[in-house]
């Protein structure tokens, strides 16, 4: 009744007993007020979501909803059980993870569609007499009118407007801009699809039927390592983080366990009670360096060296001292160590040339197939050269020999010899050349003085080839002569002891690297003995620390070096554990059609998005690495000029790399132009390319044909975070206030590349139009012209997988999206009705050109064997698809546009599915989704087809088409891959063909995925996910040009960059420092610092740092972290603001002083937003800049390798990526802090040289 | 005039003040028993708290169990006990002033504090600053009246106030005559004293009526409240007890 009433009981008795002797007191008091407590914790329903921000994690999460608003979330605890001995995933989730249900209802949701209120007007007066795409026409071709929007990105001026207005913006800009310059200026990006499939799914189908151009991500990102598709022929595959359990010796290289894979970090603790043995390698005492066993401390970008110097130790101690049968029979088996490379004279020394092929020999040794793309090693029993199976020229072209059995083509069983030195079988030892980079002068590194040119002594051996007698060696006995091992065969810089300071000895190694030699070789000697005793169960755990250098290639392949000579790689326990972000796609070939429409029209467009962004935001124009710079002194003969973009270009030209844009010439123009001519499209493109009346876009990016003109941003936040170089997105793409600081090569006088026209006068502003999807309001938001609110991952149905565990589950909606939001689904479903409607105003049904890279997986990647010929300077024929890109005419139908986006169209049925170079049939999983979707009835083209109207419509399609997700299609793919290599695979699915996971299982519970052919680990009771078992168990042959775990990297382009074997390069110079340091210096102390930038503690995975709860945790803005002593020569004290800064730009921070940091480096963690708690910079005059205003991207040459086995473009999968840790910044103490809260100090002031 | 106006804030005011401090505390204790806190802010800062907060709750309990004493209690006891008049007048100066000042103290720490300190500023209500203003100035007037009470030291001017406070509470019609000729700084400080009384439910001062002073000698340091309570009409239950199991 009443509270007062019932408290009201002075006299009554309450107290019913006493116990523990009266310390304890039992009374009949009212208990009501608990109730408040317990309704505190009362809810409606709780539905499982997660987090779908590129983080590993994948965490399945109970979102709570109380009264219609998620008021909270709870880690789920319910992932299948693993087996005996093995710990289960649980728990999963953090903090971060728990504080984002904040931003549901925070003050930073974005709740109604926004757009720029000029832009609005404009086209308000526009349309008020026009059609939607003459009003497009009208307002954009008037420079005026569209200035007054493009100069006013990020600088306000939102206004509300409704869905329907908008889309019809968009709409007709899109079909303005395909009419006008071709779909190929219609450009999106969007990352990690692992993280919400379908959400990405949407915006890439659309754009795919449009013909617009799908951006990659994770080379952008730099989480792409390049060593992995050069060794393996693999994007990248990983262990799960319960594989760590199974390891008996732990090294974490570059990666904070605890901190940035929080839910996994409780495997690695159990691994350590287990008894597993752990070195942690960081420069930094990191969260993981508790973990440790021994803590080693190299100076950031040296690892390199670090890595070297353990592989030399192996090499000595389990290779060459005392061979260790199992890493011997490893290396013989698994990887391109008995290899035949030719040694080529010059000047009387000789350098490593490529390998050996079948066609090399005059009969080639009986090879018809391909005998060009086999690979050719010596047999011990026969002591004959033959050709192993397994080489990508078996794997096309032909069936049942492409698997690593120890046979020869013709179905002998050989043994293969590592060294020539074995039995004594060498003729002579020659003087082999080997590049040697240590000695480059640097400000900040450490070098020796060691000459450009290590000579050392090679057993190598005279065999006939058909051009006459040619002196070859193993790849094992080069490898080992790289390493610095004197084997008594002579040579220079060699040594004998570990204290000799000759390349890569650890005492070598403590010079660059700072850390003794003593640990170096005991973690080494552990890390093998291990191996050694358990069979490969060593393992390296890292992370994009490393990845991040530009030269990352040679941290990455030293440390694989390591586990390779070790034989860990393909073994459970052991291998390679790169982990990044959640990049693991688990069932990727069932989302592939939905994502890219390939049920409706092949190939889509996509690009890699580091050499599209260096290219359209002008980052090329201010490059200051010079090919001389990083070019071999054993570069092969060659005129190797030219700038980095020059590279590019040629990339593009020769089919390396793709291209967006592709042609200046409009591509819905050029089959009529064809026609015309009386010629096939192909013909005609061919023809007119080589007499030059048709350009390549990538040769000319400034022209105003070649501009991206609309750019659509969703799930992303480019501008705030993965944006390197942001002052330059800011200034060329954008044409907004920008903080570039230094000049371009016109202004500074420098040498201008060759293969690109340039622009006095550099465009600023290309983009016609940026509209970005997002829940919260991003700095690219900001920056956007139309803001979409879209769902929060509490709000809409998806997929999410991760690499770290083996699990697929869902997000789902707890609540309708609030306010005006819609999914991402919805958002681009609408687009696409809209764009039907709009479309037929200019577009009609239209023949598209499509330029397609020579693609990896595919017969095409045998494109040129031997040599590097390109079409346009006259050394070779343009052939689509072998010298040039393949060329292919795809219909595009824009007035069905929205019917085909909403049905799964007929290519399925009449093509079938496939994925890494497996093809298989779909008929039944169509039909299967006729009848589960439901069939489109209405009366058109898509009328008797498979529904895909809902999310959930598009997650069955996933989930149908997936072999991991339907056990049929996995015992298919299985039967697939085993035509190809002779062998039977489908056992390790049978036992599943019944299971077909679906949308509502996932939703009851994460269900573990199916073992496909598509993934090189296995999820079954015996095992743990591990990247590389099946081709070390099954025999399925990598997917290089050996067959094998490629060490040896024989394309022309990798040796004339001198990365043939793996070297210790030190980071390059990017020369921002010197060119402004004197020009702003004043009073004040200012220190040059190595500008780091880690995962972070308080953001969410790598995005979203304004989130209030974990601000709080910190301190509630952008900081950078500084040594003690670093801070100290500045005069910096704990928590003052500090500015840094370099000729890319400068950004604001406060400093945190900290015992942590290593002196002479900064560390920021990244995605540090500009839009909480930034004041102003004194160098620009803007709003503080983000972490990415001091950086730019550099390209590097061996990343655009293309046509060659495992160097074959893929999407995602190799190409350019975007390295920043070389760079450095001046620090100083600032010394107003300016917050730009006056409107009058807001006003435009542009303090910039160029 | 003056004697209506005099009625009003010294006859009628009164019964006003203590129907809305009664009633509206019971309404606030049933309809919002959250709300029903000393709203602490030692969790913000502890700076000035320890002296400011100890000072003035000295203070204002010695001034409160002072007043409550000795006006209401009735002047025979006194006599009864032989307390004079005037050694009660200036046991109530001495007392009164030495605690009235430390409270003062206290309280204008918490004020400075409370105004002075971003964090706490920022999370005060207004009538978290307001009460403690009205407090304040209650205090200054109180103590501005020892100077006039020293020229009553026979403590007659004492009696008045007694009359008139237990005339109020038994009900005596015409109760606010007695009052009507005392010294306007009194008759100040009786006003806000009622009006003290009137705001007293929508202030956080309710938590005087919830000071846990049965902790003092409460039994046990293990509360354990037992769910028969709930319903005290039903019939006592027995907690099940688990049969043993048998012994092997």
């Amino acid at each position: 009744m009443s509270h007062l009433l019932d408290r009201l009981n002075f006299f009554a008795k309450t107290e019913v007993g006493r116990f523990a002797g009266g310390h304890g007191v039992t009374t009949r008091e009212d208990r009501r007020w608990e109730d408040g407590y317990r309704k505190r914790w009362q809810h409606d329903r709780v539905v499982r979501s997660t987090h779908g921000v590129n983080c590993t994690g994948s965490c399945s999460w109970k979102i709570y909803v109380k009264g219609g608003i998620v008021t909270w979330e709870t880690q789920q605890t319910d992932y299948p059980r693993t087996r005996p001995d093995l710990p289960n995933h649980e728990p999963r989730g953090c903090s971060r993870g728990a504080s984002y249900s904040w931003y549901l209802y925070s003050g930073n949701r974005i709740k109604y569609p926004l757009v720029r209120s000029r832009l609005l007007k404009a086209w308000r007066a526009a349309r008020a007499n026009l059609s939607p795409v003459a009003a497009w026409r009208s307002i954009v071709e008037d420079m005026e009118t569209r200035a007054s929007w493009v100069r006013m990105r990020g600088r306000g001026g939102f206004v509300r407007a409704d869905w329907d207005e908008l889309n019809e913006i968009i709409a007709a800009a899109n079909a303005y801009t395909a009419r006008k310059y071709g779909p190929d200026r219609v450009i999106g990006f969007s990352p990690i699809p692992a993280m919400s499939m379908i959400s990405y799914a949407a915006g890439t189908r659309y754009l795919s039927l449009l013909g617009g151009v799908s951006m990659s991500f994770y080379d952008w990102y730099c989480d792409l390592p390049p060593s992995s598709p050069q060794t393996w022929g693999e994007q990248t595959d990983v262990p799960e983080s319960a594989d760590w359990y199974n390891s008996g010796f732990l090294l974490l290289w570059g990666s904070n366990v605890p901190q940035t894979r929080t839910p996994d970090a409780h495997f690695y603790t159990e691994a350590r009670y287990r008894g597993a043995k752990s070195a942690v390698i960081s420069p930094d005492y990191s969260e993981a360096a508790k973990f440790a066993d021994i803590w080693l401390h190299p100076k950031q970008g040296t690892d390199a060296a670090l890595a070297m110097a353990f592989g030399h130790v192996v090499l000595r101690e389990f290779h060459l001292d005392r061979k260790t049968e199992y890493f011997d029979d490893y290396c013989k088996r698994y990887t391109d160590m008995p290899m035949l490379v030719r040694l080529v004279e010059r000047d009387g020394r000789y350098v490593p040339d490529r390998l050996l092929r079948a066609s090399d020999f005059p009969d080639a040794l009986g090879q018809e197939n391909n005998p060009d793309w086999k690979t050719v090693a010596f047999d011990t029993t026969t002591d004959r050269a033959v050709v192993p199976r397994g080489s990508v020229g078996f794997r096309w072209g032909e069936t049942g020999k492409w698997n690593l059995e120890a046979r020869a083509a013709d179905g002998t069983e050989i043994d293969l010899r590592l060294s020539l030195t074995e039995d004594g079988r060498h003729d002579r030892a020659v003087p082999v050349s080997f590049p040697y980079f240590g000695n480059r002068k640097h400000d900040y590194f450490e070098g020796t003085d060691h000459p450009d040119v290590l000579l050392r002594n090679v057993p190598a051996k005279s065999v006939q080839l058909q051009d006459g007698d040619a002196l070859v060696a193993t790849v094992y006995d080069l490898f080992v002569a790289n390493y610095g091992l004197d084997r008594g065969l002579g040579g220079e810089h060699l040594a004998n002891s570990y204290d000799d300071e000759a390349p890569y000895t650890p005492a070598w190694a403590e010079r660059i690297t700072g850390v003794p030699r003593g640990h170096i070789v005991t973690v080494a000697r552990e890390f093998a003995r291990n191996a050694e005793k358990t069979r490969g169960k060593s393992m390296v755990i890292l992370g994009a620390g490393l990845n991040h250098w530009y030269h990352m290639d040679m941290s990455y392949r030293g440390i694989i070096n390591l586990l390779v000579m070790c034989g860990c790689v393909g073994q459970s326990g052991g291998g390679w554990s790169h982990y990044v972000g959640q990049e693991k796609l688990r069932p990727q070939t069932g989302w592939l059609p939905l994502a890219f429409a390939l049920d409706w029209n092949r190939p889509p467009r996509q690009m890699n998005s580091t050499s599209f962004w260096y290219a359209h935001t002008d980052q090329w124009r201010y490059e200051t690495l010079e090919v001389q710079d990083i070019l071999s002194p054993t570069a092969p003969e060659g005129p190797w000029d030219g700038a980095l973009i020059d590279y590019n270009v040629r990339a593009e030209r020769m089919g390396w790399l793709p291209s967006a844009p592709q042609l200046s010439t409009n591509p819905l123009d050029i089959a009529e132009k064809a026609a015309d001519a009386g010629m096939e499209p192909q013909d005609y493109v061919v023809e007119q390319l080589r007499s030059g009346a048709l350009a390549m876009s990538c040769e000319d990016p400034d022209d105003p044909r070649n501009w991206p003109r609309n750019l659509f941003v969703w799930r992303s936040n480019l501008l705030g975070s993965s944006g390197k170089g942001h002052e330059y997105f800011l200034k060329h793409l954008l044409g907004a206030t920008h903080g570039v600081q230094g000049k371009d090569l016109g202004a500074t006088g420098q040498q201008k590349p060759e293969e690109v026209v340039w622009h006095d006068e550099a465009p600023e502003g290309k983009l016609d139009l940026l509209v970005t999807l997002d829940f919260r309001m991003s700095t690219t938001c900001v920056y956007s012209d139309i803001v979409l609110p879209t769902a929060t991952w509490y709000e809409k149905n998806d997929l999410n997988t991760s690499d770290m565990h083996p699990f697929i589950h869902p997000l789902t909606g707890a609540v309708d999206p609030v306010w005006g939001c819609r999914s991402d689904w919805d958002i681009y479903k609408g687009i696409a009705r809209k764009f039907a409607e709009v479309a037929p105003e200019v577009l009609g049904v239209e023949k598209d050109v499509v330029l397609v890279p020579i693609l990896h997986d595919t017969p095409a990647e045998m494109a040129q064997a031997t040599d590097v010929k390109d079409w346009k300077r006259g050394e070779a024929e343009p052939v689509p698809g072998r010298t040039m890109p393949q060329i292919v005419v795809v219909e595009r139908d824009y007035p069905n546009l929205y019917k085909r986006f909403t049905a799964l169209g007929p290519l399925m049925t009449s093509i079938g599915n496939g994925g890494k170079g497996i093809a298989w049939k779909t008929e039944r999983e169509v039909e299967a989704l006729r009848r589960l979707n439901g069939a489109v009835t209405e009366e058109g083209a898509t009328k008797g087809l498979p529904r895909i109207e809902t999310d959930i419509d598009a997650a069955e399609v996933v989930l149908m088409l997936a072999p991991e997700t339907n056990g049929e299609v996995a015992v298919r793919a299985w039967e697939s891959l085993g035509r190809t290599t002779g062998r039977d695979h489908a056992h390790l699915a049978t036992s599943k063909e019944d299971e077909k996971i679906r949308f509502r299982d996932i939703v009851a519970q994460p269900r573990k995925i199916i073992s496909s052919p598509i993934w090189s680990g296995l999820e079954s009771e015996q095992v743990c996910y591990n990247a590389g078992y099946t081709n070390v168990h099954e025999l399925i042959p990598w997917r290089t040009l050996s067959g094998r775990q490629q060490l040896y990297q024989d394309h022309l382009w990798m040796r004339a960059f001198g990365e043939a074997l793996c070297v210790y390069r030190p980071p390059i110079d990017t020369k921002t420092i010197r060119p402004i340091i004197e020009a702003r210096a004043d009073e004040r102390p200012q220190i040059v610092l190595n500008f780091i930038t880690p995962h972070q503690k308080w953001g969410i995975h790598s995005t979203y740092t304004d989130n209030l709860l974990m601000l709080t945790l910190s301190r509630g803005g952008p900081i950078v972290w500084i040594s003690e002593t670093d801070a100290k020569r500045a005069g910096i004290e704990d928590n003052d603001w500090i500015e840094a800064y370099n000729t890319n730009g400068a950004l604001t921070a406060r400093a945190v002083v900290s015992q942590r940091v290593k002196e002479g480096m900064v560390l920021m963690y990244h995605a540090q937003e500009k839009i909480v708690n930034v004041p102003g910079s004194e160098i620009t005059g803007q709003r503080g800049g983000i972490h990415n205003s001091v950086t730019r991207t550099t390209v590097k040459p061996t990343h655009m390798i293309g046509g060659y086995a495992h160097q074959s473009y893929g999407f995602n999968y190799y190409g350019t990526v975007g390295s920043n840790r070389d760079e450095f910044i001046i620090v100083r103490k600032m010394r107003n802090v300016e917050w730009l809260e006056d409107p009058e100090s807001s006003t435009i002031v542009q303090s910039v040289g160029g | 005039m003056a004697s209506y106006l005099n009625t009003l804030l010294f006859g009628i005011y009164p019964y006003i003040a203590l129907a809305v401090m009664v009633l509206g505390c019971i309404v606030r204790y049933d309809r919002e028993p959250y709300t029903w806190r000393s709203g602490s802010s030692q969790l913000l800062r502890r700076r000035q708290l320890v002296w400011g907060s100890n000072l003035f709750h000295f203070g204002v309990l010695i001034v409160f169990v002072g007043h409550l004493v000795g006006l209401l209690t009735p002047i025979w006891l006194f006599d009864a006990v032989g307390i004079g008049h005037g050694f009660k007048q200036m046991l109530a100066i001495v007392v009164g002033g030495v605690a009235g000042v430390a409270c003062l103290v206290g309280g204008a720490m918490l004020l400075h504090r409370r105004l002075g300190d971003p964090r706490i500023y920022r999370t005060s209500s207004f009538g978290d600053i307001a009460i403690l203003v009205l407090l304040l100035l209650q205090l200054t007037l109180g103590l501005a009246t020892i100077p006039i009470s020293l020229g009553h030291l026979d403590g007659g001017e004492m009696l008045k106030f007694m009359a008139w406070a237990q005339g109020i509470f038994t009900f005596q019609p015409g109760v606010a005559a007695v009052v009507a000729d005392a010294h306007w700084i009194f008759k100040a400080h009786l006003f806000l004293g009622l009006t003290i009384f009137l705001v007293f439910p929508f202030t956080r001062l309710v938590h005087m009526l919830s000071v846990p002073v049965r902790y003092l000698w409460r039994p046990g340091y293990q509360v354990v409240r037992t769910r028969l309570a709930a319903d005290r009409s039903a019939p006592r239950q027995t907690v099940p007890v688990r049969p043993r199991e048998p012994a092997e």
